[in-house]
């Protein structure tokens, strides 16, 4: 227990001041993994036109603002672009000085600016040249593209970021609206998703451990406590003695259905005290309000179970994730007890105080000994593998066995487009028979990368980003590619809801706004963040933010 | 195709300006008009802390010229994960001051005016000269305050007397974004039940029966602090004082054998910390700042009215209209009904007041039509009021009974009917 109790005032160091507000999101762990990632930053590839760069790419430079402010390792900047006067209305990391220089030095040192813990470079070649030095992306644990992009260069960077693992965020903003997409490695699994601390309440108290159960039993006398100790009997502890009364009325049974928890909660309803001077007690308010809660016998969720079917959690090889190790440790441990490793986590209630935290001891050493168990599990197949070269961290298992219930793997998927696979085509047409959904925008925007990849191979010129006809045999080009097997998936007022967003997007000429740019680049931030951090839900996989709604939707393309 | 006469820099904001869109008001006229009303209008950002910087930088990129800030605070070192305008070197400044300046550094031709102050310290007239307000604050009072201001100021007869109210606020990776049309749309005190506040542990908690590490915090901020320290008024930026209840409150949880407490915690407990982040700020200042250039130009339609987001799973936003309330005390005409125990003494109510989602007030004074029934001012007032505190709310007004509240942080009166349980 002295552990427990620092002996020694130890104040926070300035790192932990200058971090205090994000540490209490993301822990110190976080941190950890944010300080030993560097980013990339595709902020532009080249010239449209007569245009030196088309993009502006403010979208990037808020976005790396926002991962630069709270102390990622570092960042590399490639922008062949040279600031021109456009950039100085839109973009924040550039000052007068700045006029006529290279945009991703400029850029890179304002950003700098921010943080004196981040390290920062840039590169003026296009993109496409640094693709062939092999030592280049593997420096970087997420990769960020401004578009649009020219296709082939956006198709090769995918290419390399996915062979090697990186995710990539590709993400535009043009005139009042945004898209981007992540494109995750195939398998991304994720431990601390923090769930509402609600949701994760796991009290067994339909299937009490022997310990708990002792402890439920040790209030038989109820009756014979005067009403100060009858009213701080911690909730719990009435829920499991009056379960016992419970099922000796009803052949052992414990009440399994609305009707029965109904009538169990009217029973431990009846049971408080109002005779006292506050004419009843907070902890059977307590107890009869959890009853609907927390009486539920313990059930897996599909998504868990979905998990431990996966291929990786069913046929380990030495080369499996630690993540994967676990897991199968973890599902075993399942199949053993029909639950999952216990969180031991215990709700504030009203007790006194020295109940209160016997009772919470009863729940963290049971969930001790369920992490020492899967421990052992670990252990074992590790073995049983051979070969691993570093063991299973016992602070992972620690933290996977509290998370159990909670875990999440996202299946990555590409960068879309619209004639990807067979998914995305059906997520498309069923979309956009919906009168509100965004994805007319993301078909406005696929028109948009067309046009810049034909301005840029020198097909069109500049003048198309705004012609008529070029946005109409844009339009009629993915209608087509809908409809090629079904003529019907696209009616007319999808097309003209498609021509209505092509046309808001035709505004600007491809030209960004400052306000759609900053929001979508905290986006954009605030996923990297979870990437990089492991921790909270990813985006899966597109997200269309509509200024002149104000909103977003959320699409798996 | 842009024409001779627009300056290069502004090329695209100048395109959605001189150009109307398939959502753009059929009766509006895009053009020279428009830019020359944006780069008039006056706007004030009340703040200039994580949503402020954000917001301030913003608005001088959307082409607004006279732009004018309050924030009463100086800079701290855990603001530089995300208040992105101010460098180490600043700590200590005032935060109006040096985002203002830097802003108006970075982008010319704009005229940032800073005020270093509260927003009680202004009047009506200061308000009135400004076109549209945002405000990104993290405090419930203020933003009540100058709702109830702009609310106040509405003279039907002159249009330019409604300030359109535009409101960001955000904690950790959740925040929204709302556009007030004072008196004419949902305001911010019909919407106090959404923001309610978190319930504060019971008194007796604290003092006998401690039972987490936060209650053990709070008796030494609360208790052990007036027992022991009464002379030194507490500051909760001063980390001796921190440090102090951070062991007093480690005594405590020794005593009752409770881990778990660290000096992080106890801070977060006693300056009541809420996490914030330099992304969630930018997605909210964003939002705010894209509304003012839609109201100031008309480009497109603008929020009606609410835009919630939350982004630990996924990226979510929810945009919906919230309802005007009739009987808002703020905005609406009838007093707004509060469900009471008749048992409950004057006393027990007051308190609840402080708590209760539809009210939050926690310094109030009330009276019916007839009597005074509790006034916290002037002291001999307190005095002859004092005795009601005890007796029960069925002895001192009657079922359905009507009261006025008021509260020195507001400047109106709360109009409440209580109905009896």
């Amino acid at each position: 227990m002295t552990e427990a109790f620092p002996r020694a005032l130890v104040g926070p160091s300035s790192k932990e001041r200058r971090y205090d507000r994000q540490l209490r999101l993301w822990a110190a762990s976080g941190q950890q993994s944010l300080e030993d990632s560097r980013v990339l930053l595709v902020n532009s590839d080249g010239s449209w036109g007569k245009q030196n760069t088309g993009v502006s790419g403010v979208v990037g430079v808020e976005t790396l603002k926002n991962l630069v402010l709270p102390g990622i390792g570092g960042f590399t900047i490639v922008d062949p672009a040279v600031v021109t006067e456009p950039d100085l209305g839109v973009n924040f990391f550039l000052e007068e000085a700045s006029l006529g220089k290279s945009r991703a030095e400029e850029t890179c040192r304002l950003l700098r600016e921010l943080n004196p813990d981040v390290e920062g470079t840039f590169q003026t070649k296009p993109i496409a040249e640094l693709l062939r030095d092999p030592e280049f992306l593997p420096q970087h644990k997420l990769i960020l593209v401004s578009g649009p992009v020219k296709r082939s260069s956006l198709v090769a960077l995918r290419k390399s970021a996915k062979s090697l693992g990186i995710p990539v965020l590709y993400a535009r903003s043009v005139g009042f609206y945004s898209i981007f997409s992540l494109q995750l490695a195939d398998v991304f699994p994720i431990v601390e998703t923090h769930p509402d601390p609600e949701s994760t309440q796991d009290l067994r108290l339909l299937n009490p451990w022997p310990e708990l159960a002792a402890v439920g039993a040790s209030i038989s006398n109820l009756e014979s406590l005067d009403d100060h100790q009858h009213g701080h009997v911690p909730y719990i502890l009435l829920l499991l003695h009056y379960l016992e009364q419970w099922k000796e009325a009803h052949d052992g049974n414990v009440p399994s259905n609305y009707k029965e928890k109904s009538e169990f909660r009217e029973m431990v309803r009846s049971s408080a005290r109002t005779s006292n001077p506050e004419g009843g007690e907070e902890n059977y308010d307590e107890a009869v309000a959890a009853v609907l809660k927390s009486l539920n016998p313990f059930s897996l969720r599909s998504s868990i179970r979905e998990i431990f079917e996966m291929e990786e959690c069913t046929r380990l090889n030495s080369g499996s994730a630690d993540f994967w190790v676990i897991a199968a440790a973890v599902r075993e441990f399942y199949q053993r007890h029909n639950v999952l490793p216990l969180p031991g986590s215990l709700p504030d209630m009203k007790a006194q105080s020295a109940d209160y935290v016997s009772l919470q001891n009863i729940y963290k050493s049971k969930a001790r000994k369920d992490i020492e168990e899967v421990t052992e599990i670990v252990r074992r197949i590790e073995v049983q593998l051979g070969t691993r070269v570093v063991e299973v961290a016992d602070k992972d298992i620690e933290v996977f066995c509290k998370n159990a219930a909670h875990i999440k793997v996202i299946r990555g998927r590409d960068i879309p487009q619209v004639a990807g696979d067979a998914h995305s085509l059906k997520t498309l047409r069923n979309h956009l028979s919906n009168d509100e959904s965004s994805i007319p925008i993301f078909l406005a925007f696929e028109i948009l990368d067309d046009i810049v990849t034909d301005i840029q191979d020198g097909k069109r010129p500049e003048a198309a980003l705004d012609d008529e006809t070029v946005w109409e045999s844009g339009i009629e080009r993915m209608v087509g590619a809908l409809t090629s097997d079904d003529p019907s998936a696209v009616d007319d007022d999808a097309r003209e809801r498609i021509r209505k967003a092509a046309r808001e997007l035709r505004r600007t000429q491809g030209g960004e706004l400052h306000n759609i740019s900053a929001l979508t680049g905290g986006l954009v931030a605030q996923e990297a963040l979870k990437v990089i951090t492991r921790q909270y839900g990813p985006l899966d996989n597109t997200c269309i933010f509509d200024g002149v709604r104000s909103g977003s939707e959320m699409y798996k393309l | 195709m842009a024409s001779p006469d627009v300056p290069p820099r502004w090329t695209h904001l100048y395109k959605v300006l001189t150009k109307s869109g398939p959502f753009s008001d059929e009766d509006w006229v895009p053009g020279p008009e428009t830019i020359t009303s944006l780069e008039s209008s006056k706007i004030l950002v009340i703040g200039a802390g994580g949503l402020g910087c954000e917001i301030l930088k913003n608005l001088a990129l959307s082409g607004f010229k006279d732009i004018h800030v309050i924030d009463m605070d100086t800079i701290d070192i855990s603001n530089l994960n995300r208040q992105f305008l101010f460098r180490q070197a600043d700590i200590g400044k005032p935060k109006a001051e040096v985002a203002a300046a830097f802003v108006e550094r970075r982008v010319k031709g704009v005229k940032i005016t800073p005020f270093v102050g509260k927003i009680q310290d202004k009047d009506e007239d200061y308000y009135m000269q400004f076109k549209i307000i945002v405000c990104g604050l993290d405090s419930i009072e203020a933003r009540r305050w100058i709702n109830s201001t702009l609310v106040g100021m509405v003279d039907f007869e002159d249009p330019e007397s409604l300030k359109p109210l535009i409101d960001g606020g955000t904690e950790g990776f959740k925040g929204q974004a709302r556009v007030i049309l004072p008196s004419l749309s949902s305001c911010i005190e019909c919407q106090l039940d959404m923001h309610a506040p978190r319930p504060a542990v019971p008194l007796c908690t604290i003092a006998t029966i401690p039972r987490q590490p936060q209650h053990c915090i709070e008796w030494a901020h609360q208790i052990a602090w007036q027992e022991q320290r009464k002379d030194d008024s507490f500051d909760s930026d001063d980390l001796e004082h921190i440090g102090w209840v951070y062991s007093a409150a480690l005594e405590r949880a020794k005593q009752f054998q409770i881990p778990g407490i660290t000096f992080q915690m106890t801070q977060g407990v006693v300056k009541n910390i809420i996490p914030a982040i330099a992304s969630t700020n930018a997605v909210i200042a964003a939002a705010t700042t894209s509304e003012a250039l839609k109201i100031a130009t008309s480009c497109n339609p603008y929020l009606e009215n609410y835009m919630m987001y939350a982004g630990e799973e996924g990226v979510y936003t929810y945009t919906f209209e919230a309802e005007k309330k009739p009987d808002c005390p703020v905005c609406g005409n009838l007093a707004r009904k509060l469900t009471v125990d008749p048992n409950m003494t004057l006393e027990v109510f007051i308190e609840t007041l402080g708590e209760r989602p539809e009210a939050q007030l926690k310094k109030p004074s009330m009276r019916t039509e007839e009597k005074t029934l509790y006034q916290r001012f002037p002291p001999q007032l307190e005095e002859q009021t004092r005795h009601n505190l005890k007796l029960k709310l069925k002895e001192l007004i009657e079922d359905g009974q009507e009261i006025a509240v008021s509260d020195p942080a507001y400047t109106i009166d709360f109009r409440f009917r209580l109905s009896f349980q």
